[in-house]
């Protein structure tokens, strides 16, 4: 048993592991992410916006390089280019097939010049490997500040316009008609997304991002649609995968990225499973009920 | 004309989009408490004069009243139902959430539903037959279901001017005349003026007291009986239409090209 705990890396003093100021800004990191991440999941997928969300995360590969390439810091980078690169997906068509060529072209461009930022910079493989898998154990005190004043950010925002941005998600037209600034309230949020990916960046990558922002809402919503609950569940998620990743990569020594992915994709999973087999049988009692019963208003009124 | 027996007014409107004229001499009045079919061909214009009417499109030449004042973006007073309204919500909201949207969808801030808002929007969804579906996810629900969900939406803040978009595309023959028959209830119970834009008359002639027709590039107002006549119709839709009517006086119209001439009620 000892030479297998050996054999994958167990590292028999995490819980001090877990005790270093480098876990501990991780895990305040990790924290303040997860947070701003699982608020805005629901709005992710109520906009329909899951793609544009992991395609950020791509937008800001050449701006993390492109910071390295000129001695700016990688935050700033990130937020430029994830700040730019929505608001620019956002004059492309309003349909979602337009859209999502729209998305893709960019994030493929971005891609491009993120390889040729990162090679002009010399930037070696391990800053270029931590841009695109996240490097959690790396965070700094000065990155933890802008953690969390972007999480403050992000959920002062969406406390103001929860409700009138659900509106123009799910129902642009009515809301609209309604007086709701729908174009005003689209740019709000990509710039709340965009924060929040650039932090996500930091912590899991470009690459694993969607596991962060959209998977846990997405588990939310197999539990319920009541939106505070999804919310919170949302939140849960993050952080639990954010946490329990954290002390997996502290016991055996391998990169947080991973585990924090795994965690919230099997959790998922998880929920998929329970969930998939009640909502069938939910959905042919409530055909059933539907067929059964007496219509509410009387027929025939020719 | 008269400001307060109208609900919606035209004075010589001309509407622009996208450089194109849609329609001109838009010369006429809905009176209140009218249920309206605005009817046309294709590309006529038909959610156009919706979207004037909202206040979303600027008219380039005219004059609009509705309601007694000029079109505006956020009139309360106005409930809309888009085409296809549903086919874009998703499974993340409940009936109930989107009914409650339309109730309080404009505020910012954090302020909790109130006691009385719920009831309100309790109120709409037992008014159009939603209540034993209103926890239920809009994807879970059928397209009558999901029609009726909509309409709650749009009288939920008690709208005096009801704006419906081809609220019976999609709907099978028993769903389509239980929702002609709510709008017909709706508009005796409140009073209310009922704009409906349809491809098909026939489901909703037993409820329509008037029509909004847009021929050949302008919108016309007429009593129902003055617009189911065959010449028009056929005018109208550029194929011959028929006009039948059932020993029991009931009116029919009938696509000539494939319904045989009539014996009797069948279309």
């Amino acid at each position: 048993m000892s030479g297998f705990l050996a054999d994958i890396g167990f590292q028999p003093d995490w819980l001090e592991i877990l005790g270093t100021t480098f876990m501990r800004h991780a895990l305040i990191g990790g924290s303040l992410v997860a947070i701003a991440a699982g608020l805005l999941g629901y709005f992710v997928i109520t906009r329909q916006n899951a793609f544009a969300a992991h395609a950020l995360a791509h937008i800001g590969f050449p701006g993390a390089t492109g910071a390295i390439l000129i001695g700016a810091p990688v935050t700033l980078g990130l937020a430029v280019f994830c700040i730019g690169g929505g608001l620019l997906i956002g004059l492309f068509g309003k349909r979602v097939a337009e859209r999502e060529i729209a998305t893709g072209t960019i994030l493929a461009l971005a891609t491009g010049l993120g390889v040729l930022f990162a090679s002009l910079a010399g930037a070696n493989a391990s800053a270029t490997t931590s841009v695109l898998f996240g490097n959690l154990l790396a965070v700094s005190s000065d990155q933890l500040v802008v953690f969390g004043l972007f999480t403050a950010a992000v959920a002062l925002v969406l406390a103001l316009v929860a409700r009138p941005l659900l509106f123009a998600s799910v129902d642009p037209a009515v809301a609209e008609a309604r007086g709701v600034p729908v174009r005003a309230l689209g740019v709000t949020f990509v710039v709340l997304l965009a924060l929040t990916i650039t932090m996500a960046v930091q912590v899991v990558g470009t690459l694993l991002l969607f596991a962060l922002v959209v998977t846990p809402a997405a588990t939310a919503l197999r539990l319920t649609a009541r939106p505070a609950a999804v919310a919170g569940i949302a939140v849960a998620v993050a952080l639990g995968s954010v946490w329990i990743g954290l002390v997996l990569s502290a016991m055996v020594n391998l990169p947080p990225s991973f585990f924090v992915v795994a965690v919230a994709v099997a959790t998922w999973l998880v929920v998929l499973g329970l969930t998939g087999r009640r909502s069938e049988v939910h959905q042919r009692a409530s055909r059933d009920a539907h067929a059964h019963h007496a219509p509410a208003a009387p027929v025939g009124g020719t | 004309m008269n400001q307060q027996g109208n609900a919606v007014e035209l004075e010589g409107v001309r509407v622009v989009r996208g450089g194109r004229t849609v329609w001109s001499d838009g010369d006429l009045s809905v009176p209140a408490g009218a249920v309206v079919g605005v009817i046309g061909p294709n590309g006529a214009g038909k959610t156009t004069l919706f979207q004037v009417l909202l206040g979303l499109l600027p008219v380039a030449e005219g004059r609009v009243t509705v309601l007694g004042a000029p079109p505006r973006r956020g009139n309360r007073r106005i409930g809309y139902v888009p085409q296809n309204y549903t086919a874009a919500i998703g499974e993340a909201v409940r009936a109930r959430d989107l009914v409650t949207l339309g109730l309080t969808g404009g505020r910012f801030g954090l302020r909790p539903t109130s006691a009385g808002e719920r009831a309100r929007v309790d109120a709409a969804l037992e008014r159009v037959g939603a209540a034993g579906y209103a926890d239920r996810r809009m994807s879970e629900l059928s397209g009558g279901q999901q029609q009726r969900v909509a309409i709650a939406q749009a009288i939920v803040d008690d709208a005096e001017l009801l704006l419906l978009d081809e609220p019976l595309a999609n709907l099978d023959l028993r769903n389509q005349h239980e929702i002609v028959q709510l709008l017909g209830d709706l508009q005796r119970e409140r009073g209310a003026t009922v704009l409906v834009v349809a491809h098909d008359l026939n489901p909703l002639l037993p409820v329509l007291t008037d029509a909004v027709y847009l021929l050949d590039g302008h919108p016309h107002h007429a009593s129902i009986g003055d617009v189911v006549q065959e010449d028009l119709l056929t005018h109208l839709y550029g194929t011959p239409v028929g006009v039948v009517r059932t020993p029991q006086g009931d009116l029919f119209t009938r696509a000539a090209w494939r319904d045989p001439d009539p014996a009797g009620g069948e279309r």
